[in-house]
């Protein structure tokens, strides 16, 4: 892949500018309850540009995405815990394990196309969850605590949420960056090739299996580095959180209002889906009503803007393309 | 001359179909090869055999003295030998540049992103489709699209290139062009198999040919010995003042 000529483009000083404004906003007053809130849209935006990553690149929906946030929390929680690892080799050695089985399930379930690989992702979660719930050393159904000490490895809890905060708005731009560099790159060129006709793409020389694979291994990465981070700045996990089908869904009513197949879209999707979550949320009268909301707008997306936001303003002002990409 | 490609006793069932039964033949280096019969004959098949879209039952494709039976399409690019589709397979919303640059980027050479692009470049040139090069792969006319076939075809850099009913659908002007960038291409030195029903082409452009009816090899040689077989003019030429014969060169 070796891309390095990306950071001679405006669209990756693009990238780093609104990840850090995105990192010093809620510095601004101590804003604590803004940094809630946008611990919240960084994961989102972590979550919907590696699924991307597959649908809009690849062409597979991956309805069981959130197993690889769950997974990455369980393994950063569990080695933390029972190792007493620091947070971040705990996250990312978790991460790693979560990438490598992603290949390995990645090569058998990819045969399947359509319909049968989103039935098969839905499954890979649930079974899953049905391992973790009755799995002991990772607290069955009840789930891990971490303990407060645990946040004295960066100077106690306040500061523990600071620290985590700036880790997941980092995994958020790594994600955009690594969205991008894919975009403009060889390997992101083969799975472009098979998202739009695999069988061509095959005949054309891409190599299908290991290039599917590949997708849907990386796309578990920062994903599950993102669950570690999560899960320990809310010292608790089980399965019924981890393994959230609903929240699987909603990453993917994300990218297709953003716009599937652009990393800017992606983003904004995910950014505009919390800020509207989170005014749902505050109704009274009606618990998860965001998944009404979710429901019907993803029909109305798919009905009528199947590009999306991105789709239409790349539409509407076809030289954006080149810039937001 | 050496073959290029060796076809060697080679079979294939669909359930109690038999689809291509004891089929041998060579294509030696540059040569045009041209490979006809009726519809359902199993020319199609053939491709797929040779460039492993289909598993042979029976059977070895040898390509430059290397065994490549079965291996999966990928592979068979990287050997050297790349195919257009009868019914024209674009990448539909990538543009025409860019479907180009992919038949580079994993063709025989195995090219950087950039440099694919630059061969990209040069084969659309080749081919005349320079001006379409930004344009959505989708949008452009069925002589377009088939066009872009062979051009994403020849960015592979195949020294055997299948071409599978590039003719077809075209108007006579758009088949003059064609034959013509046909014509160019085996210059370059690249062998071709070819599958054609419109005969004036095939005779004329062919060195050799072979005839498949119902899967099996009715008869094969040059052009003009063929055309005049009378086995062939039974099963697939019916009158042979159909078959542009006389017009062959």
């Amino acid at each position: 892949m070796g891309h390095f000529a990306i950071v001679r483009r405006p669209f990756f000083w693009i990238i780093v500018a609104a990840t850090a404004l995105f990192a010093l906003v809620p510095l601004w007053g101590n804003n604590v309850e803004l940094r809630e809130s946008l611990v919240l849209a960084a994961v989102y935006v972590t979550l919907a540009s590696n699924l991307n990553l597959m649908i809009g690149y690849t062409g597979y929906v991956n309805f069981g995405n959130i197993v690889f946030f769950g997974l990455g929390g369980y393994f950063g929680v569990y080695f933390s815990n029972a190792f007493g690892w620091p947070l971040i080799p705990a996250a990312l050695v978790g991460a790693a394990i979560v990438s490598g089985l992603a290949y390995l399930f990645g090569l058998g379930i990819l045969r399947l196309r359509g319909a049968y690989f989103a039935l098969a992702t839905i499954g890979v979660n649930e079974a899953v969850r049905a391992f973790v719930q009755n799995f002991d050393p990772w607290g069955g159904a009840s789930g891990l605590y971490i303990p407060i000490s645990a946040f004295g490895q960066f100077g106690g809890p306040m500061q523990a949420l600071w620290a985590i905060y700036f880790l997941l708005v980092l995994v958020m731009g790594l994600s955009l960056v690594l969205s991008y560099a894919i975009k403009s790159s060889k390997f992101g060129l083969g799975l472009l090739a098979i998202g739009q006709n695999e069988d061509a793409a095959a005949v054309l020389g891409v190599a299908t299996p290991r290039y599917k694979a590949m997708a849907y291994s990386i796309s578990a990465f920062l994903p599950a580095v993102a669950g570690a981070l999560f899960f320990f700045k809310s010292a608790f996990i089980q399965p019924v959180d981890a393994f959230d089908l609903s929240l699987s869904v909603e990453v993917i009513v994300m990218l297709m209002l953003g716009g599937q197949g652009t990393v800017t879209g992606a983003a904004i999707g995910a950014f505009l889906y919390e800020e509207l979550r989170g005014h749902l949320l505050t109704s009274a009268t009606f618990s998860n009503f965001q998944l009404v909301i979710a429901g019907a707008l993803l029909l109305l997306i798919v009905l009528f803007v199947p590009g999306g936001l991105m789709g239409w303003v790349h539409r509407r002002w076809p030289r954006t393309r080149t810039v937001l990409e | 001359m050496s073959a290029l490609l060796e076809v060697r006793g080679l079979g294939l069932s669909f359930g109690g179909l038999r689809a291509v039964n004891e089929l041998s033949f060579e294509v030696a280096e540059g040569q045009i090869m041209g490979l006809i019969g009726p519809n359902g004959a199993g020319k199609s098949t053939v491709f797929n055999l040779i460039n492993g879209v289909y598993k042979p039952d029976e059977g070895h494709v040898l390509f430059k003295g290397v065994d490549i039976t079965g291996l999966a399409p990928y592979r068979v690019v990287r050997h050297g030998i790349a195919r257009t589709h009868q019914i024209v397979q674009p990448l539909a919303t990538m543009t025409v540049l860019e479907n180009c640059t992919v038949g580079a980027c994993f063709g025989a050479d195995n090219l950087p992103l950039g440099r694919a692009r630059e061969a990209a470049r040069e084969v659309l040139g080749f081919v005349g489709l320079e001006d379409r090069a930004g344009m959505p792969a989708g949008q452009l006319t069925i002589a377009g699209k088939k066009r872009l076939e062979l051009a994403r075809a020849l960015c592979a850099r195949p020294t055997l290139l299948l071409l599978d009913e590039v003719l077809a659908g075209l108007n006579p002007s758009e088949v003059a062009r064609m034959i013509d960038v046909i014509k160019r291409i085996r210059a370059r030195g690249v062998a071709i198999l070819i599958i054609e029903h419109l005969m004036q082409a095939i005779m004329s452009l062919s060195d050799r040919v072979v005839v498949l009816s119902t899967g099996e090899k009715l008869a094969e040689g040059a052009p003009q010995e063929v055309a005049n077989d009378p086995a062939v003019i039974a099963a697939y030429l019916g009158d042979p003042g159909l078959s542009g014969a006389e017009q062959a060169p």
